[in-house]
């Protein structure tokens, strides 16, 4: 387990979370725990370099902002930290823009992916797929829902 | 190392090696040795759990996330017993007669590829499903596009007992699905052929494949490699490369025998493909029933082809464009999303190739030519037009900034979508339909003759999606099992020789 990747990273990597799915702001410990667990057995999944550069790149997201905003990243309120990565995303250079999309993909993944996030969500998939939803009480396809000039 | 001998080694079991070892299984009766060879492991029916987080790195090589060179686009590859036919949806579409014919194969007919792919449709119970099945999210994408004079068509799908879970990309927890891991695999099995899983080909040598097994790791799905575990040469009479596009044009890349073989990793093509999502007013039933009913076919006016999708949360959150309130305000309205994929149709480009670095794993080159470009945009534009005439209150349209466009701005969508906001590294593309690297061609133009068959290497043949020498511009599986036929009646007339 890699658990020591986002350990030197660990206040910038939350607060880009808190960023790119302000829902984290409210997690319990327990529950950045599990984001953090799915993020951690991604990425000892992918090669050394490939770690290396995510802790690079959320380096200089902390520092970047001392010039523009005297501070540190993880030390700004949402407005200024959604400013600064819409910055990154829209990047004339491509490995930057590469860098962000990363990032939250992988902050995506470790929150969606999670069962629980998932049902509050309202997404309800079930592999009984309809007779899951009939023992809901739910018709099969709710043929009424749709418009009826098919 | 351990040395076996066997007449016909398969390297893969996905749409073209499953495909493959079913038409030779036969010949195992008179004596013919045949060994199937597969990199992905084995799962039982009940390791189909349809979690997201549970199944993606069992199912998908790299997670699901395999980047191109450039880190612009994911690809999509399945790697387990059955290959991708175990994560695909099912549609089943005929190649069109007009993709064959420009492709200029000689001694390739649409006809006598149509006439096999009808032969694998019936084995793969290919149908139509009935209305009452179809849910919400599909019937909004027919009457969008009926509202529009357009014309939707219904998905032939390969589906047997099908009950609706909309899961199809994560596996079938109902084994519903006709892949070749349910049809062809266990039929050759049958009739005798073996089959390893968790055994990587590592290199091609003179009329040998040099393997490696690989052990179960604590904790992983899927059952124990039937091997012991370690490395092993396989020398065999024939080879039959059915690695898909990417891992045949890798293996023969690094193999010293046919690195050499001109073009190969040549013409690589994918239908680049985004994922539009639309909010409506009230809940539709989006993530229940199968997720693909319906096409709009745009190939030829436009190069690009829309379908119904439906995915899972992570999946869906990494395809919206860009993050934060205005993100996560999409991500719950989920219960109120309908979705539609859109795939362009790229075709063949000097710079889209395959190579593999120092260490032999495939590395994918590939960008998005001006034309790939507009048809994307082009196809967003049409999507967006079809989720407002079907009642959506507003759309995410990725080339578009801001990217959410309410109901008031439908009118002027021609001036929101636009080509300067195709941002490949903010946009998330992804692609499944790999194809091309060992394209089939005339001598010195093709890899393989139109039987499969590898110029100057007479003991190998490729029988995948790297066959194509150009894009589909349709879902790709039945054109592949066609091809494989093609290919194995080959090897079937060279041993009756
Ligand atoms: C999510 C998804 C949905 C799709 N939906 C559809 C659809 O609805 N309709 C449709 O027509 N098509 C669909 N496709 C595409 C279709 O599944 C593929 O085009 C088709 O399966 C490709 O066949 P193939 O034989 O070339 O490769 P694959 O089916 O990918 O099989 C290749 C196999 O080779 C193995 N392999 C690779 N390298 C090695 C090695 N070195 N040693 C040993 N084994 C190796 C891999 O593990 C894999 O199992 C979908 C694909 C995906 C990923
Ligand atoms: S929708 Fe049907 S085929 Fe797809 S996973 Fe569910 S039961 Fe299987």
């Amino acid at each position: 387990m890699t658990a020591a990747v986002l350990l030197p990273v660990g206040a910038t990597f939350r607060a880009v979370a808190m960023t790119v799915v302000p829902e984290t702001a409210a997690l319990e410990p327990k529950e950045w725990e599990v984001l953090e667990r799915g993020v951690e057995a991604a990425l000892s999944q992918r090669p050394e370099t490939m770690r290396r550069q995510l802790v690079l790149f959320l380096r200089v997201i902390e520092y970047l902002p001392l010039l523009s905003h005297r501070g540190r990243f993880s030390r700004l309120d949402l407005a200024a930290r959604l400013a600064i990565c819409r910055r990154l995303e829209r990047s004339p250079r491509l490995l930057i823009r590469r860098g962000l999309w990363g990032l939250r993909t992988l902050i995506f993944m470790g929150y969606y992916g999670q069962p629980a996030v998932q049902g509050r969500l309202g997404y309800r998939a079930h592999p009984d797929g309809w007779s899951a939803r009939r023992r809901g009480g739910e018709e099969a396809a709710s043929d009424g829902a749709v418009p009826t000039d098919l | 190392m351990e040395t076996r001998e066997y007449d016909i080694v398969v390297v893969g079991s996905g749409a073209g090696g499953g495909t493959m070892a079913a038409a030779l299984a036969p010949m195992v009766s008179q004596g013919v040795r045949i060994l199937v060879l597969e990199q992905g492991p084995r799962l039982d029916p009940h390791e189909f759990t349809g979690s997201e987080g549970d199944m993606a790195g069992a199912l998908y090589e790299d997670q699901g996330g395999f980047l191109t060179a450039d880190g612009t686009m994911t690809l999509a590859m399945g790697r387990l017993f059955g290959g991708s036919t175990v994560v695909y949806t099912g549609t089943s579409l005929v190649a069109p007669d007009h993709v064959i014919r420009e492709w200029y194969v000689p001694g390739l007919e649409h006809a006598d590829i149509e006439q096999r792919c009808r032969k694998y449709m019936a084995q793969n119970h290919v149908h139509y499903l009935p209305r009452v099945l179809l849910n919400d999210n599909n019937k909004l994408f027919f009457t969008g596009c009926h509202r529009l004079g357009l014309k939707a068509e219904q998905f032939p799908l390969n589906v047997h007992g099908c009950k609706g879970s909309s899961l199809c990309n994560l596996g079938c927890p109902n084994s519903a699905k006709m892949g070749t891991h349910r049809v062809q695999l266990p039929d050759a099995e049958r009739q005798g052929v073996e089959v390893i899983t968790r055994t990587e080909v590592i290199r091609l040598e003179e009329k040998a494949a040099v393997v490696r097994v690989h052990a179960k790791p604590p904790g992983a799905k899927g059952r124990e490699p039937e091997w012991a575990p370690g490395e092993y040469r396989i020398n065999a009479r024939q080879v039959v490369s059915c690695a898909g596009s990417v891992g045949t044009s890798a293996l023969l890349l690094r193999s010293a025998v046919t690195a050499g073989v001109p073009g190969l990793g040549r013409g690589f093509t994918c239908h680049p493909a985004q994922i539009l999502v639309a909010e409506h007013d009230r809940d539709i039933t989006n993530d229940v029933g199968h997720p693909k009913s319906y096409y709009l076919d745009r190939a030829r006016q436009e190069g690009f082809v829309l379908e119904t999708c439906m995915y899972f949360p992570f999946v869906t959150a990494k395809n919206l464009t860009g993050f934060g309130p205005d993100h996560s305000a999409f991500m719950t309205a989920f219960p109120r999303l309908q979705m539609i994929l859109v795939l362009a149709c790229d075709k063949a480009v000097p710079e889209n190739r395959i190579t593999v670095d120092k260490s032999g794993k495939a590395v994918v080159h590939y960008t998005f030519t001006p034309a790939v470009r507009r048809s994307m945009v082009a196809a967003t534009r049409m999507s967006a037009r079809i989720f407002f005439a079907a009642g959506a209150k507003r759309v995410h349209a990725p080339p578009a900034d801001p990217c959410l466009i309410d109901r008031q701005d439908a009118y002027r969508l021609d001036d929101l979508i636009l080509e300067e906001h195709f941002i490949p590294g903010r946009l998330s593309i992804s692609a499944a339909h790999l194809m091309g690297g060992c394209g089939m061609g005339p001598p010195g133009k093709g890899v393989t003759d139109s039987r499969g068959r590898v110029y100057g290497v007479p003991w190998l043949r490729v029988a995948d999606a790297s066959l194509f020498p150009d894009s589909l511009e349709i879902n790709p599986y039945l054109t592949i099992m066609a091809l494989a036929d093609r290919v194995a009646e080959g090897i079937r007339e060279d041993y009756r020789r």
